[in-house]
């Protein structure tokens, strides 16, 4: 019974590999539900704030922004918003792939690219991939807060506001549904003037064309603090929503693993019963063998 | 009815408040500012300080904002805070505390302490006495 043992100890191994991935499913189920929470909890402020970028986009303001300047592209900037840690299905490798997609196409045109990781899994991706990595922030947990993200973002708009960058894009996983996360690109600087056209229906009343602001104290300082504040927030919900996504993620990969296990378990069950069988008849046709042969 | 228009309140962390308003009163960084319907298209920065928002019926409401901005268009104000509390939820002992700490702070030449860090710290401090000091007002009146 040689054989029968090996069975029953893989079939060992194999029930305890089920633990760890069902505890693992369930652990990530109740971090997903904080996560949502927290990610519909952060959705106003960047729903609000982006509307009002989009109106000041629309407006006709007295000072034109950097920000606002759509300049010739010749170095692209890219904010990868990734997960710390793996075990959480194909969620990384989907993002990575469409970030190269966009880089080739940039690199294509002969642009070059400067990145951002945001979490220990893209700077691990860019070291491999080789490339210009110009800061990383990882270690911010389930719920990373702003202050985590603004060293690395100042260091992208630092390279902006010196003309060192001419674009600057945000990646991260989009939470469609528990089943369903999506990789998306968007398009932080420079604002585009449609940018809050997502939800403003109510706002589209006939107004004159050439209307402003009255800003207070002045239209450059309170542009350069709310459109900072504005990137920031939109990279802080790329990240909120990315670790709710994050958690979908591995509850999904867990469970297909906890359902793989189990469809193992089964199948070596079946062996080692065939198997078990076989050496109990074979005993019982050698007694009776020897039985005759007396 | 009187006129009215929506305020909408949102801080980092969750929406404060939504729906119709008469009139929204905020302390801009040029000093308080108070907005009625039809009010034309204003882009400001909020210091810390108290928001009074009079609700359609009458009824006012105290927020308190540590910073943030204002954006006024003719039909909806928003409030871009920085962080908000409903101002029943504050704390006068609370913020009496804080305002003694930053001040001792502030006297304290020894200490090798950040002084815009303290500054900041007793502005809102006070802020916050301000808000707390004109809900009083008001219970005190009605």
């Amino acid at each position: 019974m040689a054989a029968g043992k090996e069975i029953r100890t893989q079939i060992g191994s194999i029930k305890n590999t089920q633990k760890i991935t069902s505890a693992m499913e369930m652990v990530a189920a109740s971090k997903m539900r904080k996560a949502q929470e927290r990610m519909s909890a952060s959705q106003p402020y960047a729903r609000q704030i982006r509307n009002v970028v989009g109106h000041i986009a629309n407006a006709n303001p007295e000072y034109r922004h950097d920000y606002m300047v759509d300049r010739e592209v010749k170095r692209v900037g890219f904010i990868v918003v990734s997960t710390d840690r793996g075990l959480c299905g194909g969620l990384n490798a989907n993002l990575f792939k469409a970030v190269l997609k966009d880089a080739k196409a940039w690199q294509d045109k002969g642009v070059e690219l400067d990145f951002c990781a945001l979490g220990a899994k893209a700077s691990g991706f860019f070291r491999k991939y080789g490339g210009r990595l110009v800061s990383a922030t990882s270690g911010m947990g389930e719920a990373p807060e702003i202050e985590d993200l603004i060293g690395s973002v100042k260091v992208m708009l630092e390279a902006y506001d010196a003309g060192q960058l001419d674009r600057l894009y945000v990646v991260h996983n989009q939470f469609v549904n528990t089943m369903t996360q999506k990789p998306a690109v968007r398009q932080l600087l420079p604002l585009s003037p449609d940018m809050g056209a997502d939800n403003s229906q109510d706002e589209e009343h006939s107004r004159p064309a050439n209307w402003d602001y009255l800003y207070e104290p002045d239209a450059k300082v309170l542009l350069d603090r709310l459109l900072v504040r504005f990137i920031e927030s939109q990279v802080y919900q790329g990240v909120v929503e990315n670790v709710a996504c994050e958690q979908a993620a591995r509850m999904i990969a867990m469970k297909s693993a906890t359902d793989n296990a189990g469809d193992l378990i089964d199948e070596l069950q079946l062996v080692y019963n065939k198997a078990r069988q076989a050496a109990i008849t074979q005993e019982i046709s050698e007694i009776v063998g020897g039985a005759a042969a007396v | 009815m009187a006129k009215s228009f929506k305020c909408e309140i949102v801080s980092a962390e969750a929406s404060i408040f939504s729906g119709a308003v008469e009139q929204v009163i905020a302390a801009g960084v040029m000093g308080d500012l108070g907005i009625l319907p039809g009010h034309t298209p204003l882009l400001s920065e909020l210091s810390p300080g108290p928001v009074r928002v009079i609700h359609d019926g009458g009824q006012e409401y105290h927020y308190y904002v540590t910073g943030g901005f204002i954006e006024v268009q003719p039909e909806v104000v928003t409030i871009l805070a920085d962080t908000a509390v409903r101002a029943d939820d504050l704390d006068e002992a609370a913020a009496e505390e804080a305002r003694q700490h930053a001040l001792k702070e502030l006297n304290d030449s020894n200490a090798d302490l950040d002084y815009s860090r303290a500054s900041s710290e007793l502005a809102e401090a006070v802020a916050q006495l301000r808000t707390i000091q004109q809900l009083r007002k008001k219970a005190g009146k009605g």
